[in-house]
């Protein structure tokens, strides 16, 4: 088509460039742009969760929000969280109480939850509960998921004090 | 970690160790199909009818579009059944004049990324005239209905008839004959991925790779060769990180068949990826059944006989490889279920209708007659007046082996014990008295009670009973330990989510005494792996971990020969523990990476006695194996709104030795959720059309973590003598009790009123409904 254009932003600490489309999702800008395949998409109607990444601090589907809307903030994928050498708190958690199966919910899940922690580390088993049913999972049955991010929090609470500090 | 391993007293085996699957997963470095770039994007544009007849196609000039009449030379989708009058019908690729069902491809596009290609397809214009669609089973059975497929005779696909001798004369004796007519919903997997597949041609060797989210590698290579007409060695099939199947991705996508043969005309690298509406509607369904089931008792309330009537609905053509028996003929051989029955008498047809095809999901029939029996049970225990686990008591078997009156050899179980642990663990009595008072209170609490076996690991020789001109079966595994002293275990089986990977890496590391860590498991590659069935039917443990032991054995045989030549001792003095070999009581080892690097580059000191190199192959093929559990639910449902709410679930279940607990733990809670979503939620609905009301996941509902309560699991470790791991496979159990279980609280729950829900899902609407035609809602906070 003709009407590419740049989008400049910021994934996982690092500044990027996209020349798309502006019908071109953020989902897909991530995926086929920067090749970040670790973002999947499973419905792309803004059901499942799947393609979920953290824009400017909040948790959006990335299948609803256009990559030109992206112009100028900050984004985190499931490649910013951790390292398969490092992982994070919250990715170890999910090992530790197999919250994952086919993994193929699991970026979106895992930003989701990043998210809500960032945010609210001391959420409650209710609160985390109802921030997860915005995401499908079809294999796991969620309470492994519940679980991890339950246990989690305690990592996210040491960095709000050493923040506060 | 310290963990000793064969030897020593403690193994690997029965220990939650973590999966070695997770690192990539969790950090996003997954590589699923759809990740891959392509040169090609294809779309297919697809039926928006139900049934009908193609009168033109027109596509907008220059478009690279792909039709029916471009695929001339290859052979339908046509898999075999030589028993039960089986009917063989033809799927085309593309449709070849006519459509038979909403959603069936018709074309495909291509175009140079995703988005153009959906614009394209846009814009092909398809004339199709219309016919009278068939959407209900029952309607394609009547006298006169339409021919879904035209060169048959009537729409009855597959039939198949048990009838016990002596049938009649033991219905005669009945004290009560009690009936359920039951109706299964049309229900579909979904896969949180959805299909994809990307075919490379690649130029110097004329040799395509397909990468696809399949189950079946090896059998996707066949089929799509079979088709083409080109050798097996001109198609690689690699099933790489697969997002969740649940036997959807166990059949053959036509749209496979497409992309191989599409990537060889243009000779470059094509690429499709299912949206969420196109899994939903074209993909595959399942569970759409009606059932009809009489049980005669004896004034004791033991089971006497059973005659049942099974309808299922299986779509407008016939899934490879299974072919679209595997529905009506699981229910028909399997229907009695873990109680003890000797006459039976059954008829189970599949029928054709203008609707997207039937295959295996999860538990495949079984959530359905499970279901459709409970009920049967639990009406009988309340005519007999008993509390239904009481009913079950005197009817599950309890003498093993046992051969059940459809032939089926049940090898050692707990069905009683499952039972009387669940009925304790809930604790049925302080129930019922809790829901008295409820009751009391106007709040409508339920249990339910779900009792059944899952037969896992299937060898070919249960595949043959039913006919099928492919009997899958057997398993194989080539274990080598390379020069650097790493492991890889090279397997047929084709996980994707279980965590096969770390389960395997467990049995392998008891026997060679080498951690999982260092053990690499390797499938989902035809070029890399030995010619297996994948991965489906609570299969892989038992076949594959079978075959793995198999080869470990036969290495640590080999290993401990050349121990002993190092080590100057007899092999039943040497012990193979973390990565070395030991003399029993000295402190005189080799390490075996020292030994691997012998077995290749220093074969001279053997002196011919030890075979150069380190590598095996297992081969497994058992009969199979039964696997029991015994759910319970307990349901809070609202008569206001028919809304249920979940309150708990419990699970007392029996698959024999647990390799990883953890694991096996996550396939019960998945399976329990699904079995949760189907018993609540999860309905396809077609309107009278043949058009789909429930396209997207707004729609069509899978549970959320809402929907799922907690979970209390209990395992009982029955030893078999039928799997030579003594593990049972698990991985349909939690979908195939949940149903019934939950669907039977909502019964108990709702026994006030004197109606039955009968009909999975069962929504508000449909519990609405039933507690409107009793007539006996409350007004003015009373029972009517």
């Amino acid at each position: 088509m003709t009407s590419a254009r740049p989008v400049h932003f910021t994934v996982n600490g690092a500044a990027a460039t996209v020349t798309v489309e502006p019908r071109t999702t953020l989902a897909d800008a991530l995926r086929n742009e920067l090749r970040l395949t670790g973002t999947h998409l499973g419905c792309e109607h803004g059901v499942c969760g799947a393609c979920t990444v953290i824009v400017d601090g909040a948790a959006v589907r990335g299948c609803l929000v256009l990559a030109a809307q992206a112009e100028g903030r900050e984004i985190t994928t499931v490649e910013g969280l951790g390292s398969a050498a490092h992982l994070s708190a919250l990715q170890l958690a999910f090992r530790k109480h197999h919250a994952l199966q086919c993994g193929f919910c699991t970026a979106g899940i895992l930003t989701t939850a990043h998210a809500l922690l960032t945010e609210e580390p001391h959420a409650d088993e209710d609160r985390i509960r109802e921030v997860i049913s915005g995401n499908l999972c079809r294999c796991t049955g969620y309470l492994p998921i519940i679980a991890a991010i339950m246990e989690a929090r305690i990592a996210y609470r040491d960095v709000q004090c050493e923040a506060a500090q | 970690m310290t963990v000793h391993t064969k030897g020593s007293g403690t193994t690997w085996v029965g220990r939650s160790i973590r999966r070695l699957e997770d690192p990539a997963l969790v950090t996003g470095r997954g590589r699923f199909t759809a990740d891959m770039p392509a040169t090609h994007w294809v779309r297919f544009v697809r039926s928006s009818v139900a049934a009908g007849t193609i009168e033109n196609i027109t596509a907008p000039e220059r478009a690279g579009i792909v039709t029916a009449k471009d695929l001339a030379k290859l052979k339908p989708i046509r898999p075999m059944l030589s028993k039960f009058n089986y009917v063989a019908v033809g799927q085309p690729i593309l449709a070849d004049g006519v459509v038979r069902f909403t959603g069936e491809s018709i074309a495909a596009v291509y175009a140079p990324s995703k988005d153009q290609a959906e614009d394209i397809a846009d814009q092909v214009e398809v004339e199709i005239s219309e016919g009278a669609p068939l959407i209900d089973a029952m309607d394609a059975l009547a006298e006169g209905a339409p021919l879904v497929h035209a060169d048959t005779k009537h729409n009855v696909i597959v039939e198949g008839r048990i009838a016990t001798p002596g049938f009649e004369d033991v219905w005669k004796t009945a004290h009560k004959v009690l009936h359920v007519e039951a109706r299964s919903h049309r229900q579909n997997a979904t896969p949180m991925e959805t299909r994809a597949g990307h075919a490379a041609y690649d130029g110097s060797t004329g040799r395509v790779t397909l990468t696809c989210t399949t189950q079946m590698p090896h059998l996707t290579r066949t089929a799509v060769c079979d088709i083409l007409g080109i050798p097996e060695s001109d198609l690689r099939v690699v099933a790489p990180d697969v997002g969740g199947g649940f036997g959807q991705k166990m059949s053959l996508a036509p749209e496979y068949v497409l992309l191989v043969w599409l990537a060889r005309k243009l000779r470059s690298s094509v690429a499709w990826t299912e949206d969420r509406r196109e899994n939903l509607i074209a993909s595959f369904h399942s569970r759409d059944q009606h059932v009809q089931l009489e049980g005669a008792f004896d004034k004791s309330g033991k089971l006497l006989a059973l005659r049942g009537d099974i309808v299922a609905n299986i779509g407008a053509y016939s899934c490879f490889p299974t072919t679209c028996g595997v529905e009506p003929l699981m229910a028909l051989a399997e229907l009695p279920g873990p109680y003890d029955v000797r006459a039976y008498d059954c008829r189970s047809r599949g029928v054709m209708t203008n609707t997207c095809p039937m295959a295996p999901y999860r538990g495949v029939s079984r959530p359905v007659i499970t279901f459709v029996l409970e009920r049967l049970m639990d009406k009988a225990a309340a005519a007999f007046g008993i509390e239904p686990t009481e009913l079950r008591r005197r009817n599950l078997i309890d003498k093993f082996p046992y051969t059940s009156a459809t032939g089926l050899v049940f090898d050692d179980g707990s069905y009683k014990e499952t039972m009387e642990m669940a009925i304790k663990a809930i604790d049925l009595d302080a129930f019922r008295k809790r829901q008295k008072i409820a009751r009391d209170a106007g709040r409508y609490l339920g249990i339910g009670f779900a009792t059944f076996s899952e037969r896992t690991g299937y060898g070919s020789p249960a595949f043959a009973a039913r006919g099928m001109e492919i009997t899958p079966g057997f398993e194989t595994v080539y274990l080598t330990i390379d020069p650097s002293g790493f492991v890889e275990a090279r397997i047929g089986s084709s996980p994707h989510g279980q965590g096969l990977r770390t389960s395997l890496a467990q049995i392998i590391a008891d026997e060679i005494g080498i951690d999982p860590e260092f053990i690499k498991v390797v499938h989902g590659d035809t070029d890399r792996s030995p010619y297996g069935w994948g991965t489906f039917a609570s299969r892989s443990l038992v076949l594959s971990g079978g075959a793995s032991l198999l080869a470990a054995q036969k290495i640590r045989a080999k290993l401990l020969k050349m121990a002993s030549h190092f080590l100057e001792a007899a092999p039943e003095d040497i012990t193979l523990q973390s990565g070395s070999a030991h003399v029993i009581g000295t402190d005189r080892s080799v390490t075996i990476a020292s030994m691997a690097r012998a077995a290749y580059h220093q074969t001279h000191i053997f002196k011919g006695e030890i075979e150069p190199g380190l590598t095996e192959t297992g081969t497994y093929d058992p009969s199979g194996t039964f696997s029991n559990a015994c759910h319970v639910a307990i349901v809070e449902v609202d008569i206001e709104t028919g809304r249920v709410e979940m309150e708990k679930f419990l699970v007392v279940e029996d698959a024999g030795l647990i390799i990883n607990p953890m694991i096996a733990d996550g396939q019960v809670h998945g399976g329990v959720a699904q079995g949760i979503g189907n018993a609540l939620l999860e309905e396809i609905i077609y309107d009278e059309t043949g058009n789909i009301l429930t396209s997207t996941l707004a729609d069509f509902l899978p549970p959320t973590t809402h929907e799922i309560p907690e979970i209390e699991l209990h395992h009982v470790e029955t030893l078999t003598g039928n799997s030579i791991t003594k593990a049972k496979g698990l991985g349909e159990g939690g979908a195939i009790g949940a149903p019934a279980a939950v669907i039977s609280a909502i019964n108990d729950a709702l026994s006030p009123f004197g109606i039955s829900i009968d009909e999975m899902p069962a929504t508000p609407q449909r519990i609405r409904a039933a507690l409107r035609s009793s007539g006996k809602l409350p007004s003015n906070g009373k029972l009517a």
